[in-house]
Formats: structure tokens, sequence, C-alpha cells
């Protein structure tokens, strides 16, 4: 008997979307699979950067940006400038009530000046905090009004303002769903109902970082592929981003030295292999965002990028 | 060629014995034709209809067993493509390579690095369980082969081009069962030779997956069960068309030249050390058996580990913790007491921001059968009556001064009911998420 390769081809695809001038998503079978179908774009590296100084940063982390914090244009000047970063995600973090409490106007007078300073796509995300979110996203979607952004996260309680927000000046939205197949496929309904173009939304299916629930968000991915491609689930076909950097950086052993957690080897090196393998993990499940935060990890991604494309 | 249910059906004894432990000789058939259950099963099955069936019944991914003991890794049974469609069998062993770059003192200190590095993680001992020994020359490889199994312990991957020296280095150890590698197209007939008398498995190598099914058909004819396939991937994307192509055509088409397990050198695609370990996490993620690594770098080895114990979680059976009592930040007789569940991905998620708060704490984790905080609370295990007697018997009471206890926000409803059961406790409602823990107990502590 000879060997016939088992090809496998989809009714479905992924949008392909405009974010900010660049194209993310199109692929019509898992990503990389180019035996089984075509992906016309990359995956796209982004890079986090806030507007206050992150007090709860990884020590590695710190001797890479602390120059920048509390600037949020220099810190995304130096990740598009000196890190090659595909694109920025913008965390609005001190709008936080319980935390700076900044105002809706001073954090999109932020998130205006950090669009000002690069010329690569920015995400801007609220603090995640549901009641004080849709106000902050207003204001920032109005500000940005002429440019085009993606705002978020648009989640259950926060969707129709946000979506109406995003509408209301052509922006694009984050749906952000707490990993569940089904709480996904709603939440892109609930924003198409409300008269969003399905064009204009990514979604967020929750990313559980190595060790901490990478499983789940490796499976949801999956599934949620597979809805989009299998099943040619419309409402199931929009790109996925994976913050992976900011769940990566949470885990312990990110943060805690050899001496602490003896025999688990030099800490700067764990944690670029919890950023990095957390990332290749979801990029071959379907990311096609993934969110980093640091420089070496992405240069790590980039090249296994090249090599999952054949390049290298 | 693979049979169906109802032909299989046909050669079984039709007695619905249940000795199989199916309830009829029709179910069994069925579990044979998906490859979820063994011929062997059945007790009563004839001889003839034995070697018809042995063939269908075999499962789609063969079985391989390298080393002995309790470092011994088994590999194969692989039934899926996808983890939630059942569950992924065997997590890939990690192999350390030691080739003739490494002089002798070099090796000695490898080998003792090997023998002690090992991670606790969810109650799992993780580590590298194989050394994969690769020398041109026979002596050096027969003499390491020796030393690296009597000293470690260790599955070995015995790495040569020459079946005679392949030979005198795996025969000492035969009964700890190495791993012969390999044999390509050339060195097919000598190499499975070797494998068949000293009865231990070994890998096939080409080029192409229709080089490697010539190679596999072989196998197949002269009935190796015990085999590895190297589809020598230049790069990942090759990696991933190979190793998927090998699993759909195992599984989804039956096709035994491809039905074994896999093995991946990694340390061989880049000259990167990180990069290495990324792209090994790629073969993690796609079905590769053995993985071969060039560093024992903890710091890379660790992560790469938990990723293979992530992704070969049975997702019906999530990860739990042992029940019991967990101090975080040194606490004391005043320290805050919260309960929660024993998910481990809530336990690591809180732990982890109560870590964070760096207020001392004490952490009372009880026995759901894994489940989260509300998925137990509706299954009626993390309820009031539940709750109090595991409090009672926790033993915490002699730990802590104080009579009070953190429930998680989303049970507040047992929060009254809860104190009825404890008696003379104060039940205090926390927060809903771990990430607003931290400012919680903060909070409490002024």
């Amino acid at each position: 008997m000879t060997f016939q390769a088992p090809v496998e081809t989809y009714k479905g695809a992924i949008r392909q979307i405009d974010v900010g001038g660049v194209a993310v998503g199109g692929e019509s079978a898992f990503p990389f699979h180019s035996f089984d179908g075509e992906m016309p774009n990359d995956p796209k590296i982004a890079f986090e950067v806030w507007d206050i100084a992150p007090d709860d940063w990884s020590v590695t982390l710190n001797g890479v940006y602390g120059d920048t914090f509390g600037d949020s244009v220099a810190w995304a000047k130096k990740v598009v400038d000196e890190f090659g970063a595909d694109m920025i995600y913008l965390r609005l973090r001190g709008t936080d009530p319980n935390g700076a409490a900044r105002s809706a106007a001073d954090a999109a007078a932020t998130a205006k000046a950090v669009v000002a300073a690069v010329d690569v796509p920015v995400i801007v995300i609220g603090s995640g905090d549901v009641e004080r979110d849709p106000e902050v996203l207003k204001v920032v979607a109005e500000t940005l009004g002429g440019t085009k952004v993606v705002i978020g996260n648009a989640e259950e309680d926060t969707y129709r303002s946000v979506g109406a927000a995003a509408m209301g000046y052509q922006h694009s939205v984050v749906a952000f769903s707490p990993m569940d197949v089904n709480l996904a496929k709603q939440l892109n309904v609930l924003l198409s109902q409300l008269g969003l173009d399905e064009g204009s939304i990514l979604m967020d299916p929750t990313t559980g970082a190595l060790g901490y629930g990478l499983e789940y968000a490796y499976t949801v991915f999956e599934r949620d592929r597979l809805a989009a491609f299998s099943q040619n689930d419309a409402k199931m076909q929009m790109p996925i981003i994976a913050t992976v950097g900011q769940e990566a950086w949470k885990a312990k052993e990110t943060k805690v030295s050899e001496d602490e957690l003896p025999g688990t080897g030099d800490l700067v090196t764990r944690g670029l292999m919890w950023e990095s393998l957390t990332a290749i993990a979801l990029l071959v499940a379907g990311a096609n965002i993934v969110v980093l935060r640091h420089p070496e990890s992405a240069a790590l991604i980039r090249k296994a990028i090249s090599s999952l494309k054949g390049e290298a | 060629m693979a049979l169906s249910g109802l032909q299989i059906f046909k050669l079984l004894p039709k007695t619905n014995c249940k000795d199989c432990g199916f309830p009829t000789c029709m179910a069994f058939a069925m579990q044979l034709a998906s490859g979820k259950a063994e011929l062997s099963q059945c007790p009563h099955v004839s001889a003839e209809a034995a070697a018809e069936l042995g063939e269908a019944a075999a499962p789609p991914v063969r079985k391989v067993t390298i080393g002995s003991g309790d470092m011994a890794v088994v590999l194969g049974e692989e039934t899926v493509l996808y983890r939630h469609e059942k569950r992924f069998e065997h997590p890939p062993g990690v192999a350390f390579l030691v080739d003739d770059s490494v002089d002798d003192a070099e090796f000695q200190t490898r080998l003792d690095t090997f023998k002690t590095q090992e991670f606790e993680r969810v109650g799992q001992m993780l580590r590298a369980k194989l050394l994969a020994i690769e020398s041109a020359d026979a002596g050096t490889l027969a003499a390491r082969v020796k030393k690296a199994s009597d000293e470690t312990g260790a599955g070995i991957i015995v790495m040569s081009e020459d079946a005679a020296a392949l030979k005198a280095a795996a025969e000492p150890i035969k009964d700890k069962k190495p791993l012969l590698y390999a044999a390509t197209a050339s060195t097919f007939d000598a190499v499975s030779a070797v494998a068949k008398e000293l009865g231990v498995p070994f890998v096939i190598k080409a080029a192409t997956l229709e080089e490697l099914s010539e190679l596999g058909d072989k196998c197949v004819a002269g009935d190796f069960k015990e085999v590895m396939l190297d589809p020598m991937s230049a790069n990942l994307q090759d990696a991933i068309r190979d190793q998927t192509y090998i699993r759909r055509s195992a599984i989804k088409k039956k096709f035994r030249a491809l039905g074994f397990p896999t093995i991946a050198f990694p340390c061989r695609m880049t000259d990167e050390p990180l990069l290495k370990t990324v792209y090994a996490g790629v073969f993690v993620a796609k079905y590769a058996g053995i993985i071969v690594l060039d560093t024992l770098d903890p710091a890379q080895v660790m992560p790469l580990l938990i990723l293979a114990q992530n992704i070969y979680t049975d997702p019906q059976r999530p990860m739990q913790m042992d029940q019991g009592i967990y101090p975080i930040n040194e606490p004391g007789p005043d320290s805050p007491l919260l309960i929660t569940t024993n998910f481990s991905l809530t336990y690591f998620t809180l732990a982890g921001e109560v870590e964070a708060s760096k207020v001392p704490t004490w952490l009372l984790v009880m026995d759901t059968e894994g489940q989260s905080v509300l998925t137990s609370w509706a299954a009626g295990k993390f309820v009031a009556d539940a709750i109090a007697v595991f409090v009672k018997k926790s033993g915490i009471d002699e730990k802590i001064s104080h009579k009070k206890i953190v429930i998680p926000g989303y049970v507040a409803q047992i929060s009254g009911e809860l104190e009825e059961e404890l008696g003379d406790w104060e039940v205090v409602v926390g927060v809903r998420e771990a990430a607003d823990v931290p400012r919680y107990l903060r909070g409490l502590s002024t």
C-alpha cells in the first residue's frame, strides 16, 4: 500500500480583517498547515504598552522597559523602533477605578499621543473594569475619530456601549469572552446584531499561560477554528488575538529567582521560555495576533514563524 | 486493511458473555473497529479469527515502550487528532542527546546533572527520562551506553549508522529496552535483524513520507511492532506536515505503515539554543513521541515538560491538587484563612495572587474532584455541610487563633448555612475573581 497525502480541506475560512492598515487572518486551514489550505497573512506580534508605570511586572521586564515606564509614547516608540512590533496593544490600566483612576480624557490623550507617535496599528484596551471601560472607551473612540484603531474589550457586560462607540467612529473591536466556545460565539452574534460589521471584530477567547490553564486556551482556540473551518460558521470566523505576555509574566516562575525556586534555572531564561512556549502553542492552535512583552521572546517567535513557513 | 465493526463481529464468538467488559459482542466489535479496545480482552476468540482480526484490532498507533522501571517511557496508542475529541494518551518522552562533541569528563558531568534533574508539578514528577547516546566510534558508543544506563537507569537511545555497533552497544542492556537509531533504506535489513535478535524497538528514518512508508510496510510485513518513525523534517513547516500526515494516516486511514510513534530532533534543526526549545514546543503540540534536546538547562527543560503535561492532560479529568492546608507567605496564628476547591487552575490562580499580595495567608484547599468553585457548588460538592466537615477535620484550628473563614464570592449564598454548620465560626464572603484578591487581602490587614 502506498502513501497518499491525507489532506484536509475545509468549507470555511477565517475572515481577513484590516487592523489599522495591516491585514490579519484570511487562512483557510489551521495556521502553517500550508498542505491543507492558504495562509495569506503571517501571524502578527503586538507589544503591550501601558498608560501608567506597572508596579507588578517581573524584574526581567522592568530591566527592559524601566526607563520608559510612565512615558507611553517613549515606550511605544521603543517597541516599534527597537523591537519591530507589528502592532501596539495599549492597555489603559491607569483608568482602573481601584488603581490610578485616571480620567477618560487623560487616557484618551495618551492613546492619541501613542497613535500619533508610531506608524503601526494600535489596539486600545481599557482597564478591564466593566463599570469604567464603557465610559473610557467612548472618549477614546471619539478622540481617535478619523484614525482607524481597534478598541476593547467588548465583553458580556460592556459590548453594547463599546460596540456602539466603535461603530460611531469606524473603529474595530476586540470581543473578549471567558474561555468558552459558545460564549465566544454568543458575543460575536450580539455584536453583529448591534450592527457591527463582522469584518471589524477580533476575538480574544482568553489566554491561559503555560502551567496556568494553557491547555484550556489551546483547546478553545482549536475548537473555535474547527467551527470556522469545518462548520463554516460565519460567527466564528474572526481572527484570534491572544494576550500571551500578560498571562505568562503573571506566573510565579517568571518572577521568582532561582534562590527561591531551587533547581529551576536562570530567571530570565525561564521567563522567556514561559512566554515563548505559551505563544508558540497558541499560534499553532489558531492565534492570528500574539501580544507579547519581552523583545527576546518576540525574536524567538518571529524566527519560529519563519521556520513554520518553511523559510528557515 | 481495516475491518468494519460488522466484519469484526462476524468473527467473534457472538455469545454476549461480557467477559471482555462490554455488554455485547457487537459493542466490543465497534470498539475494536475504532481502535479503542484490544482483541486480547476477549478470552474466547478462536485462533483463526484472532489471526484474521489481529491486524484490524491493533491500535492505529502502535504502543512502544523504551526503558524500564520508573524511567520507562510508553508511547503510541493515540486515537485522536485534537485533544478535545478524547485525550492524548502518552506525553512525549524528552531525551537528552550526548554526541561525540562531548568529552568523557563532560559526559560524566552531564550524567550527574541528568540524574538529579526532576520537577514536581501538580503532584506529578516531571523529568527527561531518556538519554540519546551517539558516537561514530563503536567502542565509545558501547562504553557510554553501558555507563549511562547503569548510572542513571534512563531509557537509552543508541545512535549509530552501523548495525554491528548498534548491536554491540545495545546487547548488554537489552533487558532495559533501549531504542536503536536508526534503520534507513540501505540498513533496514541489518538493523531490523539486530532489533529482532535483541527484542528491542528501533527507529526507521527516511527523508520523505513515501520512502518512510516503504520502510513501514517492511515492518508490518516482518511483524515488527515496536517501531518508531523519523521523517527527518528540515524545518517546522515540514515538521507540522510530516507529523500531521503521519497521525492522520494512522488514525483516519488506518494506514499501518505509518502507524507508529515518531521521534524528533529539534536540537538539530537550528543552532540557536533557546530557539531549539521553542521548536520542541511545536513537536509537543503536534504529536511527536520522543523529543530530543541537547540542553539540560532547567530553565528550558522544565517549561517544556510542563507544556507536555498541559497538552496531555485529559480534558475530561482536570488536574487536581491534594486536599489540605497551604501556607502562603509564611502565615501565623492571626493570618487570614481562605478556602477554595482543588481544581488545579483555581488553586494556581488564587495562590499566585495571594503570593503577589505578600499578605501571609492560610489557604484551605478542599477536594471537589478537581471542579472549580461554581461547578462544584452546582454539583453539591462545595456546599455548606461538606465544607463544614472538611474545615473541622482539616486541623486548621490548631494553626490559627481566630475562627474566621473567607469563602469565594461566587458562593456567597452558602455563607449563612455554613455559619450554622460551623457553629462558632464567622463566615466572610470574599471577592469573586482571583485578580481582586490582593486588594482584598491588603484591605483585611489594615
